[in-house]
């Protein structure tokens, strides 16, 4: 654990994505204390500039909202949806690309047409569609997006589990006499969780980028202030009010960034450990 | 074979090539000094790591980035060879010195046809119009003995076997007519009779044109088929020069010695027994394992192999079964049937009266115990996420012993393979290749089986190390009273150890007998090609007839 | 090569059918009675419109009977009518289609290329200044939300400089004809398509970057070396073609993507394709159009996707011969 994590230090922009991350959970986490009001309550009038006010350093919107205020709250929203939406898509991939690969033959085939269709499929369509048909609100944005990002899991999983089930400790396991069971769960998954995390980090940087297009457009839940819905909003007035859309899309691009940086230093520190003969 | 002292070629003077900081030393060459001369093949002998390559890349400029040369000089045609700019450099390579390489898989640019890759000599050095560089590119692929030469040089280079692929590089190698031929290790991957016409090739070609070659090589076997001189390296410095003969039959230096020494010898001990009167305690009948690539609606046509092709097979107790062949004989998929890794399509495994071919479920769980599997990769048959103790025990506690009592065993086992009982709590990283093999021995025998099969077990490790492995085998096999089947491909390992042999070959038994019989009068014609292919056979025989022995 | 192109149609007509399905099945899972999703806000009050909508899909017949006439009658181009606009849904797809596949296809080829480029030559110069700013920028692009660096493209761009149009298709009230009409959406089209680009471009970069380090370290790139070969022949017949290969299988996999970002890049940019249709059926609460519109868009994917099947087959011969 502790030289993983020397590892991990060496990539210096991995440092600073988990910098970055830790500065919007932490504003996430203190929103309520930091802007007790809700972010949708107009508290000065419209179209403050930002700079103008000491109290609203990123001014105000159409409807003489604190922008600030909007930008703490869409940070708990993001990493919400972010969140539970990828740890989903996890739950129905990895089961799915563990038991392709791992029993193959017509399973196999059966689950991977599967996945492909849902490969196929233009996902942020496909996602847009569910939204509006099942009603946005925050569980079927969590389920639409969970929907069309667990296909690269499934593969993932798949491909791992099949290039190691011919390794030759899982051979040696089987021939042990260990069950299927045991040794999916002891022996294939555990080496196969490497790249699952560095794939899921990536994800939830995805899941946020995705749940803020589709509040852009109009498919947020109402009642929840996000960075998408706010940039959205903004959109027919930006001439007059660069602001409203600038901030909240560099909120989106350091979150979206860090979680990226994240994920490269995790998968340079993660790499297998199987020290090769030297020439 | 003859050296007349001529004027060397090309002198390597005290080089000392540095490698990057934190590797497992300063130099990976240090204080190297050599000739080459024409007409002469001097081959270079170590195992991994002694730094036998790199000389030959810096004679050619193609050090890997961090490596640099630090000292020495490699004098060729005037000029110092490490100090001369890189289009000077460029303008030899191919031309005068030539390279050839181990892994021919990986070796062609898979993209580009053959007479492409072959025309490209032509064109780096300015030489031929387009034309004639096609004709030429299907000219050398004749000399150098490809059938077909037309279709094979349209052909690509996936749909080449290992040992033209191989060719296809000597021909590249040789299309300028160079002085100098380096061959990094060329017959490493190839099987032992494709091995043969190479060095075989090469050799010929070389006394036609009167070039110098450089011959890397970790087998010693080889250099005693083709070397006229010989220089053993060892962590970066040259331990032992000499003519071939005087290093072979007497080398003075301690390490030389010590790999001569662990070289599998073919004449002494070969085994003369054919069962021992004791009854057979596994027999195979009627093994079949056919594989079929999956055809259907979007994959086109399927494939079929034959891999085990109605094999009949009997180990008796406490004897040492060979069965040897090369790859693609099926001997692999034999082995992963025998322990039911793979399910037989027809056949017989019978152990101890039980069919093991038709268990399945708990019985065959349970059933397992009595034969078990040591792997071909120490690198790939432990899981580098468990602990050696772990890895161990396992077996045993799947099959309801107690935690403590399975932990005792593993230390027990560890023991017995030659390794510290601190090594249960160690991952496998932390071990050698040769130990890692001893901890996979220690596996094997945790669940205290009759019969062990060895799958190419010493294949991957040094020699000097690989003899180690076999000692520890013959010693565990007195011991514990097993049997043992012995998969390979290197018959110099199955003379030294096994009782019997079956040579396979296209997923068939061609032959069964004692090994004495199987090395001395093979009866299959391709048990003889086999056998005539081992390199340093000859020279063995004559010196073992002649009263002496290989060092 | 036939063979495989039919075999490849005859798995996009499957995956079709199957979208068309999945719509099918969306629309009766939506919450509330199928007619009043099919007419959408406009036509959920009227119940004699209601009625007739039920007759004429024959939503009081089994599902599967149901089904079977969706899908038939999709095979006769009818996908359903649109009741906001008052038009058949097929035929507003088709007057905006050509809209999307200009943009699209463009970001397409100009993202492969650029991207491609700026990999190759970052890989020439890695550690260096040069390589670490194209890096940077790639992965500030890759994190970059669409739409937001749409709107500040605009907002840089089209309102402070003036440089370019960043609203709509062609200049409104111009009337060109000809070479002139065709400069103009030209014109017109260059935000659009760089800014939708953009995102690709970061992506193929980084994996033309990744491709082109790996491949140098294979046996044959040492072996096209020791042949004398100049440098620059290495790098471009030996390295460059074998690292393009998961580079083209890149692209086809990003289709999708590209497809689904158009519907923000037409909505901010006015561009009148089929994306910024779908944006208007979601405001209107049109359904089968949105349907319409996911099902054209799932086929241009397929498209996409055998396009850079065949190439991926042209360029590597281990696919082909066997």
């Amino acid at each position: 654990m502790a030289d993983f994590w020397n590892r991990f230090k060496r990539n210096r922009g991995a440092v600073i994505g988990l910098v970055l991350l830790a500065l919007v959970i932490a504003i996430a986490i203190l929103a309520p204390l930091l802007f007790p009001q809700s972010p949708w309550r107009m508290v000065q009038r419209p179209f403050l500039p930002p700079f103008a006010m000491e109290a609203f350093p990123l001014g105000t919107d159409t409807l003489g909202r604190n922008v600030l205020s909007g930008l703490a709250y869409g940070a708990q929203v993001s990493l919400l949806v972010g969140l539970v939406s990828t740890v989903a898509a996890l739950l129905i991939g990895i089961p799915i690309g563990a038991m392709a690969g791992y029993f193959g033959g017509v399973a196999d085939d059966v689950l991977m047409r599967f996945t492909e269709f849902f490969q196929t499929v233009p996902s942020f369509a496909l996602a847009i569609v569910l939204v509006a048909i099942f009603e946005p609100n925050i569980k079927s944005i969590i389920g639409a997006i969970a929907i069309v990002s667990w296909p690269p899991v499934a593969r993932l999983v798949r491909g791992e589990v099949l290039s190691l089930r011919s390794r030759e400790y899982i051979e040696a396991a089987i021939l042990s006499g260990q069950t299927s069971a045991a040794i999916i769960w002891r022996q294939v998954l555990p080496n196969t969780l490497s790249p699952i995390i560095v794939l899921a980090s990536l994800m939830v940087a995805t899941a946020i980028l995705l749940e803020s297009s589709l509040s852009f457009l109009g498919l947020g839940d109402p009642n929840l202030m996000s960075w998408g819905y706010m940039i959205g909003a903004a959109r027919t007035v930006i001439r007059q009010a660069w602001w409203l859309s600038f901030f909240p899309g560099i909120a989106i691009l350091l979150t979206v960034l860090a979680l990226n940086l994240i994920g490269e230093g995790l998968n340079d520190a993660l790499n297998p450990r199987l020290a090769r003969r030297g020439k | 074979m003859s050296t007349a002292m001529t004027e060397p070629l090309l002198t390597i003077e005290n080089l000392r090539i540095a490698l990057p900081e934190g590797a497992d030393r300063p130099y990976a060459v240090d204080d190297v000094s050599l000739e080459l001369r024409a007409g002469e093949i001097l081959c270079i002998v170590g195992e991994s790591g002694s730094g036998k390559s790199m000389a030959a890349n810096a004679m050619m400029g193609l050090l890997p980035d961090l490596v640099r040369p630090v000292a020495g000089r490699i004098l060729y045609d005037g000029a110092d060879l490490l100090l001369l700019p890189e289009t000077d450099l460029r303008d030899l390579r191919g031309r005068k010195l030539a390279m050839i390489f181990q892994e021919p898989m990986s070796a062609l640019n898979p993209l580009m046809r053959v007479e492409d890759q072959i025309a490209e000599v032509f064109e780096a050095h300015g030489r031929l119009a387009p034309r004639a560089r096609t004709a030429r590119a299907v000219a050398l692929l004749d000399e150098v003995g490809i059938p077909e030469p037309e279709k094979a040089a349209r052909a690509y280079p996936f749909q080449l076997s290992g040992g033209q692929r191989q060719r296809v590089m000597i021909a590249m190698a040789l299309a300028l007519e160079p002085e100098i031929l380096i061959a990094d290790e060329p017959t490493t991957a190839l099987d032992v009779t494709t091995q043969a016409q190479i060095l075989e090739l090469i050799r010929v070609l070389q006394a036609k044109r009167g070039m110098a070659v450089m011959f890397i090589t970790h087998d010693f076997g080889v250099v005693a088929e083709i070397a006229d001189r010989v220089a053993v390296m060892q962590e970066g410095r040259i331990v032992e020069t000499g003519t071939a003969e005087a290093v072979l039959d007497n080398p003075q230096h301690d390490y030389t010695r010590k790999l001569i020494a662990a070289i599998p010898k073919l004449a002494a001990g070969a085994k003369a027994s054919n069962g021992n009167g004791k009854p057979p305690i596994l027999q195979v009948i009627g093994l079949c394992k056919t594989f079929r690539s999956k055809g259907g609606l979007f994959s086109g046509r399927s494939r079929v192999v034959d891999a085990v092709r109605n094999v009949d097979l009997e180990l008796f107790e406490g004897e040492t079964l060979g069965i040897v062949g090369e790859s693609g004989s099926g001997k692999s998929s034999l082995g992963r049937c025998l322990v039911r890794l793979m399910a037989p399509d027809r056949g017989a495994v019978l152990l101890g009266g039980d069919d093991m071919a038709g268990l399945a479920g708990e019985t065959l769980r349970k059933a397992r115990k009595a034969i078990q599997m040591i792997f071909q990769d120490p690198y790939a048959s432990l899981n580098p996420r468990a602990r050696v103790g772990r890895i161990i025990a396992e077996g045993p506690m799947a099959h309801g012993m107690p935690r403590n009592e399975a932990y005792e065993r593993a230390g027990t086992l560890l023991d017995l393979v030659g390794l510290d009982a601190s090594a249960i709590d160690r991952f496998p990283h932390e071990f050698s290749g040769g130990q890692r093999q001893r901890i996979g021995i220690a596996r094997a025998l945790a669940l205290e089986p009759r019969i062990l099969i060895a799958d190419e077990a010493v294949s991957a490790l040094d020699v000097s190390i690989q003899a180690q492995v076999l000692d520890l085998l013959a010693d565990l096999k007195k011991r514990l009273d097993l049997a043992l089947i012995f998969i390979t491909h290197d018959l110099r390992v199955a003379a030294q150890i096994c009782d019997r042999i079956a040579v396979m070959q296209g997923g068939e038994i061609v032959e069964t007998g004692s090994a004495r019989a199987i090395f001395e009068s093979p009866q299959n014609a391709y048990t003889r090609t086999l056998i005539e292919a081992i390199p340093g056979r000859e020279k063995e025989l004559a010196a073992a007839a002649a009263g002496q022995t290989l060092g | 090569m036939i063979r495989f192109i039919l075999m490849r149609l005859a798995k996009a007509a499957i995956i079709l059918i199957a979208i068309l399905t999945l719509n099918f099945f969306l629309i009766h899972l939506a919450p509330g009675d199928p007619a009043a999703v099919m007419a959408g806000e406009a036509g959920a009050a009227d119940a004699k419109f209601l009625a007739q909508l039920r007759e004429q899909f024959g939503l009081d017949k089994p599902l599967l009977t149901q089904l079977g006439l969706y899908l038939g009658g999709v095979l006769q181009f009818d996908l359903g009518f649109s009741y906001r606009q008052q038009m058949p849904v097929a035929d507003l797809i088709l007057t905006r289609l050509p809209a999307t596949l200009i943009l699209t296809m463009t970001a397409f080829v100009v993202s492969l290329l650029l991207g491609t480029l700026a990999g190759v030559f970052a890989s020439a110069r890695v550690g260096k200044w040069s390589d670490t700013l194209i890096s940077v920028l790639a992965l500030l692009f890759y994190a970059t939300p669409l739409y937001w660096i749409a709107l500040m493209a605009v907002l840089v761009f089209s309102v402070h400089l003036n440089w370019l149009p960043g609203f709509g298709y062609e200049t409104v009230g111009a009337n060109y004809e000809g070479l002139r009409r065709v400069l103009d959406i030209a014109l017109h089209l260059i935000l659009p398509a760089s800014t939708l680009g953009l995102f690709f471009m970061a992506v193929y970069m980084r994996m033309t970057r990744a491709s082109m380090l790996e491949v140098s370290q294979l046996d044959f790139v040492k072996t096209a070396r020791a042949k004398g070969l100049k440098p620059g022949i290495v790098q471009r017949r030996h390295v460059f073609r074998n690292a393009l290969l998961p580079v083209v299988t890149l692209a086809g996999l990003q289709a999708g993507q590209l497809v689904g970002g158009a519907v923000l890049t037409e909505t901010v940019f006015a561009w009148p394709g089929i994306g910024r249709l779908m944006f208007e059926a979601l405001a209107q609460r049109d359904y089968n159009l949105l349907l319409g519109i996911f099902f054209i868009s799932s086929a241009m994917v397929l498209l996409f996707n055998l396009i850079t099947d065949i190439v991926y087959l042209v360029v590597d011969p281990r696919i082909r011969v066997t």
